[in-house]
């Protein structure tokens, strides 16, 4: 088993300057394995639905889901059982709070945005209280605080990387099925009514799925920097191109490369993963914000 | 999928086929309330196919009301409503409807043709697969159709960037371009003028009439200043007062009709060459910035 000190941190193993050695190296222990495994399930899932969240302006949202993690964890552990329940428990029941929360829509007459993010950040609050609420009453559980705030990749069982993949399913064939629906209703909500889209349902499917996703990428990077995985890969994605279908393949793609490299860099130093996948995910994202502007600027100078 | 997803047949002979003795929309005695609120009542509408028809009236007279219950949206809280020889909501797959709004966040990273696309295939389960689509029939005849509304609007040099890039008016006519990509025998727009300057203004009014000349198809237009347009309709409805008036525009756009509905007087002057000009309506275009900086 992994000593406690090191739970919230990196492996701290050497590295050598042969690449193949190290590579060969970086999968030598089991819990490396899984941790590969889980981040690999966790990314793709979180680079799907994060691409929706930032097309639905619903990042906010997401990262309340996220939060609503942490006293679930937190809760799971107080009363002994395993924190993978206390974090899709309280993600889904976020969700379920959020979707009752009339959807705000940009556009239309009468902004209900003020309402939206009020109520939601409300619930973020109340998440947070509850948390170190509950940890509070468990004492002396320091250290697991930061795993549970920051992440951490040791320790990762094969029953909950099967968990994980179960979760990564399920909206994959979700999206499948419905997610070109998703995207009408997101894009033109008025006229996907009209058109007998369900838009309120898929709304509040949509919240379901991102509360899965949000609580499955919180046992990789922790509660507070699940945007890293949900937000990011989305965001730089959808700056480097406009089509859906390729966005969509780039944001799982960046999701993916930021948490292997994040997960490689994190056990040949001793600092946590946490940094390493929002450093990495936040890097792709200035460099393509600063990619387009230049290329944006060179355009309007060609212009006459 | 449907199977009114991709139609062989020409446009203009579709229209034509639909019955022709059947009226495109019919409202007899009908009413409506928002809320236990009656918004109109004892409105008889007989719009006939191949007809461009504006529906005017101030604000909260009850013209997007009016637009909901076509489309099945809103039941009506009295009277009869026949669209397209149906109950409104059976057969908004041959209506291409234009919400009010609208404008995309400039922030959406979606290209217009995307949009437009949705207009065809964005009510379908499943997703296409990502190659095997590309050689696919069914694909090659909807890019083809999209292809060919994005020519009829003129929207084929910037389809290819982000909606939320393009200007006002190009979004208009993308939206457009959305609601006629089914080939719909009646189109329902939703102020679609609103927040167009004026050159645009003129230009969308000339494409929308342009639209129901040539390919036959049924034009129910709600707005708020009926002087763009009013070269082109055959029909106005004014909603006004918690009742409705219909006629062509010489019979309904006349000073004592417009003034008694308004409650304020209002003006109808006619020029040189027989265009009616509305003056002295509640509704000055200054009212649009400012309803816009409230909302």
């Amino acid at each position: 088993m992994i000593p406690a000190h090191v739970a919230a941190q990196g492996a701290g193993v050497p590295l050598s300057w042969d690449l193949a050695q190290d590579i060969r190296q970086l999968f030598e222990f089991h819990f490396m394995v899984n941790a590969f495994r889980a981040g690999t399930v966790v990314a793709i899932a979180a680079g799907l639905l994060g691409w929706f969240m930032v097309l639905r302006s619903q990042s906010f949202a997401g990262h309340t889901l996220a939060v609503a993690g942490f006293p679930g964890a937190a809760g799971a552990t107080l009363i002994g059982v395993n924190p993978a329940w206390g974090f899709f428990g309280f993600c889904g029941a976020g969700a379920a709070a959020i979707a009752a929360v009339p959807r705000a829509r940009s556009g239309t007459q009468g902004g209900g945005f003020s309402e939206e993010s009020a109520a939601i950040g409300t619930v973020q609050a109340l998440a947070l209280a509850c948390g170190f609420l509950f940890i509070t009453l468990y004492r002396g559980f320091l250290n697991g605080v930061n795993a549970l705030l920051f992440g951490t990749f040791l320790g990762i069982t094969d029953g909950q990387v099967w968990v994980l993949v179960g979760v990564a399913a399920l909206i994959v064939v979700a999206l499948a099925l419905g997610g070109r629906l998703l995207l009408f209703a997101s894009v033109d909500p008025d006229v996907a009514a009209a058109r007998g889209v369900p838009v309120t349902a898929l709304g509040v499917a949509f919240l379901l799925l991102l509360g899965f996703a949000a609580a499955g990428a919180s046992q990789i990077t922790g509660s507070l920097l699940v945007f890293a995985l949900l937000v990011v890969p989305a965001a730089t994605a959808q700056r480097m191109c406009a089509r859906p279908a390729w966005s969509i393949g780039l944001s799982v793609g960046i999701a993916l490369v930021v948490t292997w490299l994040g997960l490689s860099a994190a056990y040949y130093s001793s600092y946590p993963i946490g940094f390493f996948v929002t450093t990495f995910a936040f890097a792709a994202f200035a460099a393509t914000h600063l990619a387009t502007a230049v290329a944006r600027g060179r355009r309007s100078r060609q212009a006459p | 999928m449907r199977p009114g997803a991709v139609a062989e047949e020409a446009w203009p002979e579709r229209a034509a086929a639909a019955a022709p003795a059947t009226p495109t929309v019919e409202l007899v005695n009908a009413a409506a309330s928002v809320g236990g609120r009656s918004i109109w009542s004892g409105v008889d509408l007989t719009v006939a196919p191949g007809e461009f028809v504006a529906v005017i009236g101030p604000n909260g007279a009850g013209k997007s009301t009016l637009v909901k219950v076509l489309l099945g949206l809103l039941p009506l809280s009295g009277g009869e409503a026949r669209i397209l020889g149906r109950a409104p909501g059976e057969a908004n797959q041959e209506i291409g409807y234009l919400p009010q709004r609208r404008s995309f966040d400039p922030g959406l990273r979606v290209r217009g043709i995307d949009v437009v696309r949705l207009g065809l295939d964005g009510d379908r389960w499943g997703v296409p697969l990502p190659l095997v689509s590309r050689w696919s029939r069914r694909r090659k005849e909807e890019d083809e159709r999209l292809a060919e509304v994005l020519g009829l609007v003129g929207a084929t040099g910037y389809a290819r960037r982000p909606v939320g890039h393009v200007s006002g008016g190009e979004q208009q006519r993308l939206l457009i371009a959305q609601a006629l990509v089914r080939r719909p025998a009646l189109m329902l727009l939703d102020e679609p003028l609103d927040s167009l300057d004026l050159p645009n203004q003129a230009s969308v009014a000339a494409l929308i009439s342009g639209i129901c000349r040539d390919r036959g198809v049924t034009v129910l237009l709600v707005a708020h200043d009926v002087n763009p347009i009013l070269s082109y309709l055959d029909r106005v409805v004014y909603i006004a007062g918690g009742g409705a008036v219909a006629g062509t525009p010489h019979e309904v756009i006349r000073s004592d009709i417009l003034s008694r509905l308004y409650g304020t007087p209002i003006e109808v002057l006619t020029t040189s060459d027989g265009r009616l000009v509305i003056v002295g309506q509640p509704e000055a275009p200054a009212h649009h910035s400012d309803r816009h900086t409230h909302a």
